[in-house]
């Protein structure tokens, strides 16, 4: 079984504080890591491979420092990573970037699966893994919190929607996009940490993956960013500060009487 | 079917239906899209693919708002599937060419949509807040949380035709029915070639837990400042006596705390109850996007400078494992005198 993974470098979005007075965000000492629920896809692509032999590939476009997330990759358990990494990937929407990996795809040669993470933590989007999939016409299984007897033909799956979970026969090759009920995923083996240092990652350009050169980055993207803000205060608040227990008394009396006063109890 | 921008025209929604009964995402997407349509002097479409749709809900859909109603049935549209889902909508774009097209940002619309989207080569946007019409272009203009949810972006779709976004569930009102609407209903029948699905589905398991956090009037939210997990029990007599549902942060269910279905926010759930009472909580981006419309916001932080505190009705600075108990004795002598 060959199994294609694509992940994405992020910033650790906990960690991105706002200067409440320029109103930009703090970068510094915000780390790069990998897309935390990416790291489910990658632990379902090494169960899968472990059950039924074959390879995990890992895959990310990005700058060249991505290279350090398809590493950890590696540490965790797969085989080999391909670093996708251009100038002329920048600024790329998600049409645009589910173009690269779907050409970067279709260059690895034949696969059985492709497995994301349900989203990004840092663009929120969760489109790319469905692009991905209609880019190569592949059927997409999305919010996949359940996968159950796979074979190289088909498998059925458990896809978490709002009143339930569905049961899904999907036949390979397909795209799947994994939720955090899934698996809990490993951690690195020491073993994996020294592989993952040694490892040769190549890194192909637009050329390598025969890409259109209108369809990559910004220029190929449909979507463009025309503003970005901070939130305006949306409401006038009545602000009590309650320090000791006198206080909390006569803040909690208060709300009590601003609750009443809405009927809200 | 990017290249006359010119030929493309009109709002649409994608409507959902289960077993034939039209969903309440549809009637948000209504107010949406009936906003837009007036703004743009255009005319509203909800197109719904499914099989024996309830006649007397697509009239709804009619006196809810739109103009028209465009109907792509057959037994294979029964439930969701991406791929002939996605055949009929691209066939639609390509009979129709719509200038819009919005969609929930459920678990069909977050499938469906970018997968339509790259093949009719249009811009998509995922998550929106806010929609709105630019004045001298006549573009789309979404807003959604962007970075982790801690800014704000505006984007729009400058020359790709149809403009396509997601909005949240339950981020607007459904529309309601106005007096003497009128408007065209068109059933179709989903073309044979169209129908093609390498997915099946087998089964449906419901789920049995439904606590209801996005229909509950009132919602007891906690943050970090709960601590840690134990002490989420504090919230229970509060919970009992507001007959309010349990709401967490995206924090506290990633420490495992509470489990996903808690989670109020940008990558969780939306809420709009008429009592948000936050806990604990500094107020990120990714959460306000599932609370702010909550109609009154309580909030309890230590920190007299949370972002909590910009979108409360009321706030109490200070200590909420002190707050709490006391306010939940407080309610309860009032329920108990009633």
């Amino acid at each position: 079984m060959r199994i294609i993974v694509p992940i994405k470098q992020v910033p650790e979005t906990n960690a991105v504080r706002m200067d409440s007075k320029t109103g930009t965000m703090i970068r510094d000492g915000v780390e790069a890591i990998i897309n935390p629920l990416d790291l489910y896809a990658i632990e379902i692509a090494i169960q899968l491979r472990q059950e039924h032999g074959g390879e995990v590939i890992a895959v990310s476009m990005g700058p060249a420092k991505a290279i350090a997330a398809l590493r950890e990759a590696i540490a965790m358990g797969c085989d080999s990573a391909v670093l996708l990494s251009d100038k002329a990937f920048a600024g790329a929407d998600t049409w645009a970037t589910s173009y690269v990996l779907a050409k970067a795809i279709e260059h690895m040669g034949d696969y059985d699966l492709i497995i994301c993470g349900e989203r990004a933590t840092d663009g929120d989007t969760g489109q790319v893994g469905p692009g991905i999939a209609s880019f190569l016409d592949l059927p997409v299984a999305s919010y996949i919190g359940k996968v159950e007897q796979v074979s190289n033909k088909t498998c059925r799956l458990h896809r978490l929607v709002e009143d339930g979970h569905e049961v899904l026969d999907v036949e390979l090759p397909a795209v799947l996009t994994m939720v955090k009920e899934v698996a809990d995923p490993r951690l690195p083996t020491l073993r994996g940490k020294q592989r993952a240092k040694k490892v040769d990652i190549p890194v192909w350009t637009a050329n390598d993956i025969d890409a259109d050169a209108d369809k990559l980055g910004l220029a190929g993207s449909p979507t463009r960013v025309v503003k970005i803000f901070r939130p305006q205060v949306a409401r006038q608040c009545e602000k009590i500060v309650a320090m000791d227990e006198s206080d909390i008394e006569q803040a909690v009396d208060k709300l009590v009487m601003f609750l009443q006063r809405k009927e809200l109890i | 079917m990017t290249k006359n921008k010119q030929e493309h025209s009109g709002v649409w929604i994608l409507a959902e239906q289960s077993d034939g009964q039209v969903q309440r995402i549809s009637y948000e997407l209504l107010t949406r899209g009936r906003d837009l349509a007036d703004k743009r002097s255009t005319d509203l479409t909800a197109m719904i693919f499914g099989s024996d749709i309830n006649a007397e809900d697509l009239q709804e859909l009619i006196d809810c708002g739109a103009d028209r109603v465009i109907t792509m049935e057959a037994a294979a549209l029964r439930h969701f599937l991406v791929e002939p889902y996605a055949a009929c909508m691209l066939k639609i774009i390509e009979d129709y060419r719509p200038e819009i097209i919005i969609a929930g940002a459920t678990s069909t619309g977050r499938t469906l949509m970018p997968y339509v989207a790259i093949k009719a080569h249009a811009g998509l946007t995922a998550d929106c807040t806010v929609l709105d019409i630019e004045e001298d272009t006549g573009n789309l203009l979404q807003t959604r949380p962007a970075i982790g949810g801690n800014i704000l972006a505006t984007i729009k779709t400058p020359q790709h035709r149809p403009q396509m976004a997601t909005v949240r569930p339950r981020s607007t009102k459904p529309a309601i029915k106005q007096d003497s609407r009128v408007g065209e209903i068109i059933r179709l029948k989903a073309p044979a070639e169209c129908l093609a699905s390498r997915i099946n589905r087998v089964d449906f398991i419901p789920d049995e837990s439904e606590h209801g956090l996005q229909e509950a009037d009132v919602v007891v939210a906690v943050g970090r400042g709960i601590k840690k997990g134990e002490n989420l029990s504090l919230t229970e007599p509060l919970c009992g006596s507001l007959e309010a549902a349990l709401g967490a942060t995206r924090d506290v269910v990633d420490r495992d705390w509470l489990s996903y279905p808690h989670q109020i926010g940008l990558s969780g759930k939306t809420v709009n109850p008429k009592l948000y009472l936050a806990f604990g909580i500094s107020g990120t981006i990714q959460h306000l996007a599932g609370m702010q419309t909550s109609e009154t916001i309580v909030a309890v932080n230590t920190d007299p400078d949370a972002q909590i505190f910009n979108v409360a009705d009321f706030g109490i600075v200070g200590d909420l494992f002190e707050v709490l108990p006391v306010l939940t004795e407080r309610i309860n002598k009032i329920r108990n005198s009633q």
